[in-house]
């Protein structure tokens, strides 16, 4: 098992910090390296594509998990997947995609890890349809303090704990995932525009079902009449019918994704980071709205398109320059909408450069004591963290969203106010009082753990 | 743990009574810190500087710490490291001296040098030890503009503030890549907010390891320069300022005022000469 010293970010490439990377080959190794942490503790860390610090341990140890990454078993009749957590959502689609099956949940990356989505509870374009990821989730198998293994199934208190307990209940060493069925690799995308907030709001709520994915492009920099315009996609997984006839030939063959970047790439970190500032952030929306149509429907688009069209461009959380950012995303229940005009208004007032701001309705929430999403309205937005006052910015934008009973993503969280955490989300005592039990001596700790005393 | 914008949550503020230090508490106590340390020797204005911050609604505490007993820096500062994190040291404490006395007592000039410089030394390499064990924090040195080039009328402090500034430079490089940033800061003549004093009237103050007010007498013949005067003039509050914009973008140096950067490049290559003869 290798080990270096590394100092680690999330993708917002802010706050790093130092610790020592274990890279563990097999369970044994795992487990060693957890009943071997020092008094810092330790977490695991898959690729890194979470926002904020979750998955960094200031001076202790991080368990890389990308090496233990084999898929185990699959049962092509009824879609179950068997495998272990560093299994990329990557490279599952490129095994199963051709057998006819598709990742039941998946945000906006592909690169993250099957045990980061269930320790962060993901939601993607389909929440209101499929829920979050651990809702497909069967069992998982989960090493905890004492150097065990438990296999844990739905509906028991560390099944909870651990769907969007943000590794803090122990290392996720392999799940038992069902995955969708799927006819083409295409999808099928209707697309039209949403002239200010209400008209957007409107048009997701009157949506049919008949989409299993939905969601919409926020402009953030419009103001005025045409505050929160957006352009708005529904997707569902094409039927073979509507493919051209060249196409139906081999219907399972058209996700030819990007390989996984390196870690270090050849790019030069020289972005500036003032390149992208206000004015090209305008210019850019303005460009993206007027270039949708006002109304299609049935274009069909690739998968990686479609779910993930920034996995296309490497490293691309470099575009806000040597500062980092700030992924904000925030959910609000239904009947809140005016908590979601107002912010979305003092946005768009402040002229934040945002560059993509995202709408989603949520469906039902998930048993997970900390999972992020809750029946209503979800907006996720990137802000560069160099913009002066932004800090105190986001705390009032939080302040006004814990005052209508939302919440904000931890996932995604790298400057939360720990008092404001206990009233968005209300299980937190729950969730604490399970860690104090289940790992009194701290062996599970992250820098998210510290900074808000999870 | 800092937060995205590198505002820190805990701080030890070394030389706790010092005015730049105590502004830069109560400005980050405004973002997200919870808990400060005071560290300085015993004195009624210690405890007072604590019931401020604690006003204003952080927890605070004290501890016993002299500049100049380097042999008790590891115990007493290894001590407030095993109770929780640090994510921010602040090196606030420096004395400016008597130039012309000490010319005439080498003792006291020494006292100067030793406080300044060698009571750093300890107490930052100590400091920065435990925040590479944690893996992360930062650590903000006072230096001067004093220390940039030895002038006739404060060379002794300055000296002690030139030696600070390069070792906190190697520091910084040292502990690259370690997680723990390294900043120096440079103020020029820190006038004290809200008093209009003159800088030989400023930093009389001389006990080791309480006062503050870096730079503030060493450099007041700086404010003798005409032109200078009203822009390259700062106060506590804006060194606060600085040091919390400093932290947002992982600056290694700062300067306050920051056209001094400027001047001080200028300065620094003018040729001894007619650099003797400038009133500065």
């Amino acid at each position: 098992m290798s080990v270096d010293t590394v100092s680690l970010t999330g993708w917002g490439r802010t706050a790093p910090t130092t610790a020592l990377r274990f890279r563990p080959r097999s369970y044994e190794e795992a487990a060693a390296t957890v009943r071997g942490c020092g008094p810092r503790g330790s977490i695991a860390r898959g690729l890194g594509r979470s926002h904020g610090d979750a998955a960094q341990n200031a001076g202790g140890s991080v368990l890389d998990m990308t090496r233990l990454n084999r898929i185990r078993a699959f049962d092509a009749g009824s879609g179950v997947v068997v495998c272990e957590a560093g299994v990329s959502l990557h490279r599952l689609m490129e095994v199963l995609l051709p057998l006819g099956w598709f990742v039941p949940v998946t945000p906006g990356s592909r690169y993250i890890t099957v045990g980061g989505a269930i320790g962060s509870d993901v939601h993607g374009h389909n929440h209101r349809a499929a829920g979050s990821f651990s809702r497909h989730v069967t069992e998982f198998e989960l090493l905890t303090a004492d150097g065990e293994v438990r296999a844990v199934r739905p509906g028991t208190p560390l099944f909870d704990a651990t769907a969007g307990g943000m590794g803090l209940t122990g290392v996720i060493l392999s799940a038992t995932l069902r995955f969708h069925p799927v006819k083409t690799s295409l999808m099928s995308v209707d697309t039209e525009r949403a002239t200010d907030l209400d008209d957007l709001l409107a048009r997701l709520t009157a949506g049919g079902r008949r989409h299993r994915y939905e969601s919409a492009r926020v402009d953030l920099t419009s103001r005025g009449r045409a505050t929160g315009r957006a352009v708005l996609t529904r997707g569902e997984h094409a039927s073979l019918d509507t493919l051209p006839a060249h196409a139906r030939r081999a219907p399972l063959s058209y996700f030819r994704p990007t390989q996984l970047p390196a870690a270090h790439s050849l790019v030069p970190d020289l972005v500036p980071g003032g390149l992208l500032g206000r004015t090209s952030a305008a210019a850019l929306a303005e460009l993206r709205y007027r270039r949708a149509p006002r109304s299609r429907t049935g274009e069909l688009q690739r998968l990686s398109a479609f779910l993930h069209p920034l996995d296309a461009v490497p490293h691309w959380n470099r575009i806000h320059g040597h500062g980092g950012f700030v992924h904000y995303e925030f959910a609000v229940g239904h009947g809140q909408e005016e908590t979601l005009h107002r912010i979305v208004r003092q946005i768009s007032q402040r002229r934040c450069p945002s560059f993509l701001a995202v709408l989603r309705r949520f469906g039902a929430s998930d048993p997970g004591l900390l999972s992020f999403p809750v029946p209503g309205w979800a907006l996720a937005l990137d802000l560069p963290a160099s913009l002066p006052g932004l800090g105190r910015f986001l705390d009032g934008l939080d302040e006004e969203v814990a005052a209508a009973g939302g919440r904000v993503c931890l996932t995604n969280d790298s400057r939360l106010r720990p008092d404001v955490l206990a009233a968005m989300y209300p299980r937190l005592s729950e969730f604490r009082a399970l860690r104090a039990e289940l790992d009194p001596n701290g062996a599970f700790r992250s820098d998210l753990s510290r900074r808000l005393s999870l | 743990m800092k937060d995205a914008f590198g505002a820190p949550q805990s701080l030890l503020v070394l030389g706790g009574t010092s005015e730049i230090g105590l502004a830069t508490a109560r400005r980050l106590i405004a973002c997200r810190t919870r808990t400060v340390w005071l560290a300085g020797r015993p004195s009624p204005a210690l405890e007072s500087a604590a019931a401020e911050l604690r006003g204003r609604g952080a927890y605070v505490r004290t501890v016993d710490f002299d500049a100049l007993d380097t042999q008790s820096h590891e115990t007493t500062l290894g001590k407030i490291f095993t109770e929780g994190d640090i994510d921010m040291v602040l090196l606030a404490f420096g004395i400016p001296g008597d130039q012309e006395r000490d010319e005439e007592e080498p003792l006291s000039a020494v006292r100067v040098a030793q406080t300044n410089y060698t009571g750093a030394v300890s107490a930052g390499l100590v400091c920065a030890g435990a925040l590479q064990a944690q893996g992360h924090g930062s650590l903000v040195v006072l230096s001067s503009v004093a220390g940039e080039r030895a002038r006739r009328a404060d060379f002794i402090y300055g000296s002690s503030k030139a030696g600070l500034d390069a070792f906190a430079q190697g520091l910084g490089d040292a502990l690259h890549g370690t997680g723990v940033h390294v900043m120096v800061v440079r103020p020029g003549l820190v006038r004290p907010a809200g008093t209009a004093r003159s800088g030989a009237a400023a930093g009389t103050d001389t006990r080791a390891g309480t006062d503050t007010r870096a730079g503030t007498a060493a450099v007041a013949p700086l404010a003798t320069i005409p032109f200078t005067r009203a822009p390259l003039v700062t106060t506590p509050e804006a060194v606060a300022a600085a040091i919390v914009t400093g932290l947002r973008r992982r600056s290694e140096t700062v300067w306050v005022p920051g056209a001094l950067r400027a001047v001080m490049s200028a300065l620094r290559h003018v040729p001894r000469p007619l650099f003797r003869r400038l009133p500065v």
